[in-house]
């Protein structure tokens, strides 16, 4: 019996951060279709948010909110991730709707700029970027309007880029001179966030000992649920979004607002990756490349679960943690000591870390080619995007 | 869609993203370059030598201390005058590539060292992966590396000098304190690659040998952080405490101690933690409160109280900042620039093969002591075991004195009872039964 609750308590510990990274991906993946390669680094961006959170509330005038920090974080981690999220909507995926390989490939190229930003920035470098867009921006403003009606203006907008970031990177390197304009803010070493006191023990029932930090991250995971949830089923707004996923140009007709709702619907999903962010930080290291650890997962949890079927990622995340914890921790040796030898060292050989995952991904790979469409396919007649 | 009114944003786009580039290409190209000052003042000449280290990706966190490190080896050289051979008075001219992390870069650079540069030497690799991927490159061009990390051994080869500690450097003597002060059962978890399983196998067999007994042990792909399985693993093989030797590399440590904390597998309930590859640097990224009361072996501790060690540390943080600290990985790679350094002086030559067979014997008052090249290219060092306190540092608990390098394991039955001696003229000198 005790096994049984320790199987399942791990299993559903593990899936809930599965569960976490995948439900903005199903929310951008599953409804949009648009692949996000750069979903781990809004997650990278929610864990820095938390590291922000934390260093401000250590000293000063609000020390005293510190033991909460991170209920402080979660709110701002969904902010902050929400609007990266938002502008990478606004500049990049919205010409990109429909062709999904170049949407991967540009996102791939956004997930590096992101990584890179975090290990450089520093005030010198933001101020250079700063004044690189401003130029660049205020510069057709500042030059006779005509110029920018001839047949040789995309030189000009090309060469006015051009001088922008060369002022921007003079600009930059004049004030790196100054050593506290030139230290970096975060650098690339990995940051140290800290739980709080009360998230680092861990609660004994029924012989199993449930940390705390695991089980704040299944209590988030739930509220994360339910509040997306009922955002697509029963707010406005949601309503709208599922419609645009059914069918956008019959949305578009009927007077939805079809760019609004997109834009939303990827400023919620990226939200809830920065959420994922601040979870994450509970458990493991926060340095630039820890989208990369998850990104992977998130895919897998998403498309097993079957595209645009909140529920099917739900049972999909669960269904791996489970399936993964009882492989890698060998539970299954325990639970049948008397099996034959042959069977008995199988298990064994595959009842370590890496070779569970290895398992894992070819149950995965095997469940796809008899059901391509995941656990719960999209029923019902759909307009393909 | 509509393109015409988001015109200007993708404008934005493109050229914020175009200057993020630029500006990381001029941050990591400017931060490297240390001033390898001098100003020309009474050179006669310059000798280039080959910095190779991961300046980006995930093992970067690690290695910038030790490229870092050998560019101070090299600014104090130079202001002391430079290498001095056959009368002439030479700066050394450090030549910097980045690894990337990616090991197939690590021999494409080491490469572009040898031919383009023309580099007499190249000091560069952390992970074993990155030497395994160079040692050809250097044995095929009969070229010269100086490698600075602890490693698994079985490896000698007469185009590499290892700086670093061999299993009988660290590992074994760090098993052996743990057996006779610690407990017999022992459970091991490292990442899944060639340093923990092999550091783990020569561990196995050191059981063996001395009675301690194995419980269990697992690998965790290098990235990943779920580690409730193996603290799962852990619970049911060690309920009442015991040993646990932690080979993991990188960010999965991070997730190891936090998730560990939280499972009550602590050093107050009875489990005692050794890890081989956490050192002060490590101890920041993870934070103090989470290794505290946990063991470490190494060669060198930030805290070794000697008036050579506490120089190394304050020069250091005057170069690099109040805030760094220096560690073992950081002492191995400034000692290997003056080894060449004694080494080029003493055959009276830059030329990678004279320098090579002068090297042994060679000695240098390195922070942790005076350490010698020893005839199979590795050093014999200072052996010392650990305690991680409240401020991130060591308590040191045991110093074992020097000890002679070992290449070819003696407890695996594959390697026991071979040697290595360069000195000797024989064709198989790198690998042969004593």
């Amino acid at each position: 019996m005790t096994l049984f609750l320790d199987t399942l308590f791990n299993g559903l510990a593990i899936g809930s951060v599965l569960m976490l990274a995948a439900l903005g991906l199903a929310v951008v993946f599953g409804l949009m279709g648009v692949i996000n390669m750069a979903h781990g680094e809004l997650m990278m961006v929610g864990a820095y948010t938390t590291y922000v959170v934390q260093n401000l509330l250590k000293e000063g005038p609000l020390e005293a909110l510190f033991p909460v920090y991170i209920l402080l974080a979660i709110p701002s981690a969904f902010l902050v991730s929400g609007l990266a999220g938002l502008l990478l909507e606004k500049t990049v995926i919205r010409r990109l709707y429909g062709r999904p390989l170049e949407t991967l490939l540009a996102t791939w190229g956004v997930s590096l700029i992101l990584q890179q930003f975090v290990r450089s920035v520093s005030s010198a470098f933001f101020l250079g970027l700063l004044l690189a867009v401003a130029v660049g921006l205020l510069a057709p403003r500042f030059t006779p309007a005509p110029w920018w009606r001839q047949p040789w203006t995309p030189l000009l907008r090309a060469g006015s880029w051009v001088l922008a970031v060369a002022a921007g990177v003079i600009i930059a390197g004049g004030l790196g001179s100054v050593r506290a304009l030139h230290q970096p803010w975060f650098s690339a070493r990995n940051i140290d966030v800290t739980a709080p006191q009360w998230l680092r023990g861990s609660i004994d029932l029924a012989g199993v000992t449930m940390p705390s930090a695991r089980l704040f991250i299944l209590a988030l995971t739930a509220l994360a649920l339910v509040a997306v949830s009922w955002f697509l089923q029963k707010s406005a707004w949601g309503i709208r979004i599922r419609a645009v996923t059914q069918n956008r140009a019959m949305s578009s007709c009927l007077g939805i607002p079809t760019e609004t709702v997109d834009a939303l619907t990827f400023f919620v999903g990226s939200g809830l990756a920065g959420i994922a962010g601040v979870a994450v930080t509970l458990l493991g290291s926060v340095g630039p490349n820890l989208g990369g650890n998850y990104i992977v997962l998130a895919f897998m949890v998403v498309v097993l679960g079957g595209l645009g079927k909140l529920w099917g990622t739900v049972v999909a995340a669960f269904l791996l943690g489970i399936v993964d914890y009882v492989i890698g921790s060998g539970s299954l040796l325990l639970i049948w000591p008397t099996m034959p030898a042959a069977l008995n060292s199988t298990i064994a050989f595959f009842a370590t870390t890496s070779m569970a995952k290895v398992l894992v991904f070819i149950l995965i790979m095997v469940f796809l080619q008899f059901r391509p469409a995941g656990l719960f396919p999209q029923k019902g007649r759909m307009v393909e995007a | 869609m509509a393109n015409a009114p988001s015109q200007p944003l993708f404008r934005v786009l493109s050229g914020a993203a175009a200057l993020a580039t630029t500006l990381s290409l001029v941050a990591c190209g400017g931060g490297g370059g240390g001033e390898t000052g001098g100003a020309g003042g009474g050179f006669d000449g310059e000798v280039k030598v080959g910095i190779l280290h991961s300046r980006s990706g995930t093992m970067a966190i690690s290695e910038n201390t030790v490229a870092e490190a050998e560019l101070m080896a090299i600014d104090e050289i130079n202001k002391a005058g430079g290498v001095t051979v056959d009368g002439k008075k030479l700066k050394i001219v450090p030549v910097e590539e980045d690894g990337a992390s990616d090991w197939p870069t690590f021999a494409e650079k080491s490469k572009k060292l040898i031919d383009d540069d023309k580099v007499a030497v190249v000091f560069g690799g952390w992970t074993s992966a990155s030497r395994k991927a160079m040692l050809p490159v250097y044995e095929a061009k009969d070229h010269f590396l100086f490698y600075p990390i602890q490693y698994e051994g079985q490896e000698c080869s007469k185009n590499i000098f290892y700086t670093g500690a061999t299993p009988n450097q660290q590992a074994e003597p760090a098993v052996e304190w743990l057996l006779k002060n610690k407990g017999k059962d022992f459970f091991l978890v490292g990442s899944d690659y060639v340093y923990p399983r092999t550091a783990n196998t020569i561990i196995k067999e050191q059981l063996k040998a001395q009675g301690g007994k194995l419980v269990g042990e697992d690998y965790l792909p290098l990235g990943n952080t779920e580690v409730a399985p193996i603290i799962a693993k852990i619970k049911q093989a060690l309920p009442k405490g015991g040993v646990i030797v932690n080979t993991l590399n990188g960010d999965s440590n991070v997730a190891f101690f936090k998730q560990m904390k939280a499972a009550g597998i602590t050093p107050a309930n009875g489990y005692a933690i050794m890890s081989f590859s956490i050192a002060e640097e490590e101890i920041a990224a993870i934070g103090p409160e989470y290794l505290e009361g946990t063991y470490a072996a190494w060669n060198f501790f930030q805290s070794l109280d000697t008036p050579a060690s506490k120089k190394f540390t304050a020069d250091f943080k005057a170069k690099y900042g109040d805030k760094r600290v220096t560690n073992d990985p950081a002492e191995a790679a400034y000692n290997m620039v003056y080894l060449w350094k004694l080494g080029a002086e003493k055959a009276n030559s830059v030329d990678d093969n004279k320098v090579r067979e002068a090297l042994i014997g060679v000695s240098f008052d390195a922070p942790e002591g005076k350490v010698t090249v020893q005839p199979n290219h590795h050093i014999e060092k200072l052996v010392l075991i650990g305690e991680v306190q409240k401020d991130g540092m060591f308590k040191i608990l045991e110093n074992k004195g020097f000890v002679k390098p070992v290449a070819w394991n003696q407890f695996v039955p594959e390697t026991k009872g071979y040697t290595c001696d360069w000195t000797q003229k024989r064709p198989d000198a790198g690998k042969f039964k004593m």
